[in-house]
């Protein structure tokens, strides 16, 4: 079902363009472009076809790769050849550091993405409730989208130092704007007859929060989510990078020190993994909660 | 007769606007009986559906007051759309009012359950609101409004949104299900023949702002069947509304 275009209600800005393309009715705008940019709209192939594409695409990536290394000439600091990184990967992990780093850039990550998202749902949902809420710290939320998280980062560590608790904050602080937006969205979103049914059984508060608002605003808040959990893969390795003991950004930073670029490309790809499944734990999150709607193939 | 259940006195409604603000219901005044089934009928803009949220809780009057026999009553509403939660089966639907009142598991399943055979919905238990039609969805607004045995059911429209078969197909089905319960129904129409079809009184709200225009009795035989409405009487009735309306 879609609806012909209608204007787009800002959340924050009232200059939004109309949507040009419809859209599943009673979905906002904002949410509609956030899940149109993290979904995949070719959903027609069958699955087996599109597994077997990505499998082929990666397996000629890979051949290039090992071809490009071995007659390409260039020196192994330059690019290591795909063996290299393999056995620079089993001692990494043999003598444990690549787990340690692992580890602790995982720590960073789940906690950043933990406090992120619930400081961005509490102030979302004040924003959604209240307009005199919404026109004292809008100013505030647009100006911090203004500056580049990575441009404060250094900052931050030095305020806070090279120890996790910096870089939990940079994941926090990168996390919490979509997730605020998201939660504003699927709060507003709530239909209005929805909560008539639930005042006239005189819910409470709570019971509004719980029954309606939560489940009604899901579908849009893990959109939030999505967006934030790899984003905060993002701000982890950035704060490491500017400066830490300990993570894979700065086992990235110290194997480039020492001209060991496989296992530069050893911390790279644990980060893609990582990256890969949080997006995956979200999506499998996702798929368990929102079962109510339609097939999510 | 049995004794008032509700008693409004005196109701208005001002929408604050840009000039004046806009009267949507004038010092309405009427009594509900318990058990009874009366329609609200009026043209669009007559104030009935505010009448209505009024009496749900959902609005405060401007003037004026109402008061139900022994207090705060509990309230089955039914509004034009399902508004049925996306996210819960049909049993989760009709069972919402009996979580909010922290009713038992069990109990909430039986009752339900039981609700579902009234309404004729067995064996779409476990389906989601999206496959539902739009009778069915109606349907489970229905058992939903009646499940925490509320004192007084205010349907807004109910089959406003439904096509002409199956709406006549669920008024037969509303008058079991009321004669069943025994419940006392307020229910907000613009169509003469389902305010005849199914109630006891109707009163006629005229154009904004709205008051009350005539207060009739419908002294149709139950249980009512399709044929009645092409009875004589059934149309001298009908004239009389329309009449009252225009």
């Amino acid at each position: 079902m879609s609806v012909a275009p209608e204007p787009c209600s800002g959340v924050f800005f009232d200059s939004q363009p109309a949507c040009p393309v419809s859209r599943p009715a009673g979905l906002p705008c904002e949410a509609f472009f956030l899940q149109a940019m993290t979904t995949n709209p070719t959903r027609k192939h069958s699955p087996l076809l599109t597994r077997w594409t990505a499998l082929l695409s990666l397996a000629a990536a890979f051949v290039t790769w090992e071809l490009v290394s071995r007659y390409g000439g260039l020196p192994a600091f330059i690019l290591p050849a795909p063996e290299q990184v393999a056995s620079r990967f089993w001692r990494a992990l043999a003598d444990g550091s690549l787990l340690t780093h692992t580890a602790v850039t995982l720590a960073e990550i789940l906690l950043g993405l933990l406090a992120g998202t619930v400081a961005a749902m509490a102030l979302g949902y004040a924003v959604a409730k209240s307009r005199l809420f919404e026109r004292l710290v809008a100013p505030y939320l647009v100006a911090s989208q203004a500056i580049p998280i990575v441009a404060i980062a250094p900052l931050l560590v030095i305020w806070f130092g090279p120890g996790m608790f910096s870089k939990v904050l940079i994941c926090a602080l990168i996390v919490f704007f979509p997730v605020l937006v998201n939660t504003v969205v699927g709060v507003r979103a709530v239909p209005r007859a929805l909560h008539d049914l639930m005042r006239s059984l005189r819910a409470t508060r709570g019971q509004i929060i719980r029954r309606l608002e939560v489940p009604a605003a899901l579908p849009v808040l893990l959109g939030g989510l999505r967006i934030g959990a790899t984003l905060s893969v993002i701000g982890a390795v950035v704060g490491e990078l500017v400066g830490a003991d300990k993570g894979l950004g700065f086992l990235v930073n110290s194997a480039r020190g020492q001209y060991d670029t496989a296992l530069v490309f050893v911390a790279v790809f644990t980060l893609i993994a990582l990256a890969l499944a949080l997006y995956g734990a979200v999506a499998w999150l996702e798929k368990k909660l929102l079962s109510w709607q339609e097939s999510h193939a | 007769m049995t004794a008032p259940l509700l008693t409004v006195r005196d109701l208005s409604v001002t929408f604050p606007d840009s000039n004046g603000g806009l009267e949507a219901l004038d010092s309405a005044s009427f009594t509900i009986y318990s058990q009874e089934f009366v329609c609200l009928l009026g043209p669009s803009g007559s104030g009935k559906s505010t009448l209505l949220r009024i009496l749900a809780g959902l609005l405060q009057p401007t003037a004026g007051e109402f008061v139900f026999a022994g207090g705060q009553p509990k309230i089955g509403m039914v509004f034009q759309q399902a508004t049925l939660m996306p996210w819960q089966t049909v049993l989760g639907n009709i069972m919402l009012p009996l979580e909010l009142d922290g009713v038992r598991e069990e109990e909430r399943r039986a009752r339900a359950q039981e609700l579902v055979e009234l309404v004729g919905l067995q064996g779409f238990e476990e389906a989601w609101p999206r496959d539902l039609s739009g009778g069915m969805a109606q349907r489970v607004a229905i058992a939903r409004a009646l499940i925490h045995d509320p004192d007084i059911l205010l349907l807004d429209e109910p089959f406003g949104s439904l096509d002409a078969l199956t709406r006549e197909r669920m008024w037969t089905e509303l008058s079991r299900i009321w004669q069943a319960r025994q419940k006392t129904v307020l229910m907000v129409t613009h169509s003469i023949g389902e305010a005849l079809f199914l109630a006891d009184r109707v009163l006629v709200l005229s154009q904004r702002p709205g008051r009350i225009k005539l207060d009739l009795k419908v002294d149709l035989p139950r249980p009512r069947r399709d044929d009645i409405r092409y009875t004589a009487h059934f149309g001298r009735l009908a004239r009389k509304l329309k009449e009252a309306i225009e």
